[in-house]
């Protein structure tokens, strides 16, 4: 007769992947290296405002970025065209990035000698939110013709986020969006959520953005 | 897609305890799911059947899923409801300032493993 034994091991499937997301915290931290997880759905302008913000910050901080899909490098090779160090990374299928594979990314990018890293991760609001990278903050764009009731219908990525850039509100006029009720809804699910109405492609608020995002490296850095 | 990411991590984790316990094989495998925890479980049981044909001592392992039911604690007046009909707005009060008390865990509860036995001789 077979013989079973029951192994009692009552521990959160995400609770590896923290304590991994953890360590890769500490190592940049003692590097001084900041790394944001930008998240979003796909088409919300992630690439564009990256790169506006990359042409904001990269005269006071040495920038690198990963770019997260899962497939092809369109995005890798739109940063490295403005000659910052990029890599392209493949989850192979998988809808998030998780911390080892964040690990994987940091170490062919090389951190030490940079003061940002940004991941921009697969585009989607619902499994990069479970999913701690490492990150020291994580940032969430959302898009105007995406509609005000995201934060309803996708509360944990509202959760987790430190910072929301509401993107292409040149186009606010065209469309049934109302910038209260996201404050309001967003609030809702993170009270402490900082939340930057911005234009990629005109520029409007994004000042305000870079600004925030410059006085956090340079906390991570100098403290 | 999502589900497959967990079924993943669930496999590495029940790997590395199989491991620590000289386990020949795996039975089975309970997880505990709450109800808003936004996986499927229908979608967890087929991304399962199919990840675990692919590891060796997993192959013939069941996964049996129990749910946790969601509960809400209402700061407003201080007692519970169940998530899942009511949402945020507390039905005792009408308070939103309500935070969820459990319902969202995807976690490993024990895994049934068949050990690596001794025959009459000692050895395997």
């Amino acid at each position: 007769m077979e013989k079973y034994k029951i192994i009692e091991i009552k521990e959160s499937i995400f609770a590896d992947n923290d304590r991994e997301a953890d360590r890769i915290r500490a190592g940049l931290k003692a590097e001084k290296t900041f790394l944001l997880n930008l998240m979003s759905s796909p088409g919300s302008g992630k690439t564009t405002t990256l790169l506006r913000t990359i042409e904001a910050l990269e005269k006071d901080l040495r920038i690198g970025v990963m770019e997260a899909d899962i497939d092809s490098d369109v995005d890798a090779a739109a940063i490295a065209k403005i000659g910052v160090r990029s890599i392209q990374l493949h989850t192979g299928g998988m809808c998030h990035l998780d911390a080892g594979m964040t690990e994987q990314g940091l170490r062919e990018l090389g951190t030490a000698d940079l003061d940002l890293v940004v991941l921009e991760n697969v585009g989607n609001l619902v499994c990069p939110a479970e999913f701690d990278t490492g990150a020291v903050k994580n940032a969430m764009i959302l898009s105007v013709p995406e509609g005000h009731d995201k934060p309803l219908k996708y509360p944990l990525i509202f959760t987790v986020c430190d910072v929301l850039l509401i993107n292409k509100i040149d186009v606010l006029p065209w469309f049934d969006f109302d910038l209260e009720k996201v404050r309001e809804y967003a609030h809702m699910r993170n009270p402490r959520l900082q939340i930057f109405p911005v234009s990629a492609r005109t520029g409007e608020g994004m000042s305000a953005w870079t600004d925030w995002l410059r006085t956090q490296v340079e906390a991570w850095t100098k403290a | 897609m999502h589900e497959l990411g967990i079924v993943f991590h669930v496999i590495d984790m029940v790997e590395k305890a199989a491991s620590e316990n000289q386990a020949a094989s795996v039975a089975s495998v309970t997880l505990e799911l709450g109800e808003v925890s936004g996986v499927i479980p229908h979608e967890l049981s087929s991304c399962w059947n199919w990840a675990v044909k692919k590891t060796e001592r997993m192959r013939e392992a069941a996964l049996v899923i129990e749910t946790i039911p969601a509960v809400t604690f209402c700061e407003g007046c201080g007692q519970t409801y169940p998530t899942v009909p009511q949402g945020k707005t507390c039905p005792h009060c009408g308070s939103g300032e309500t935070w969820l008390r459990q319902g969202n865990e995807i976690q490993l509860k024990e895994i049934a493993i068949r050990e690596e036995q001794e025959d009459a001789h000692g050895k395997i």
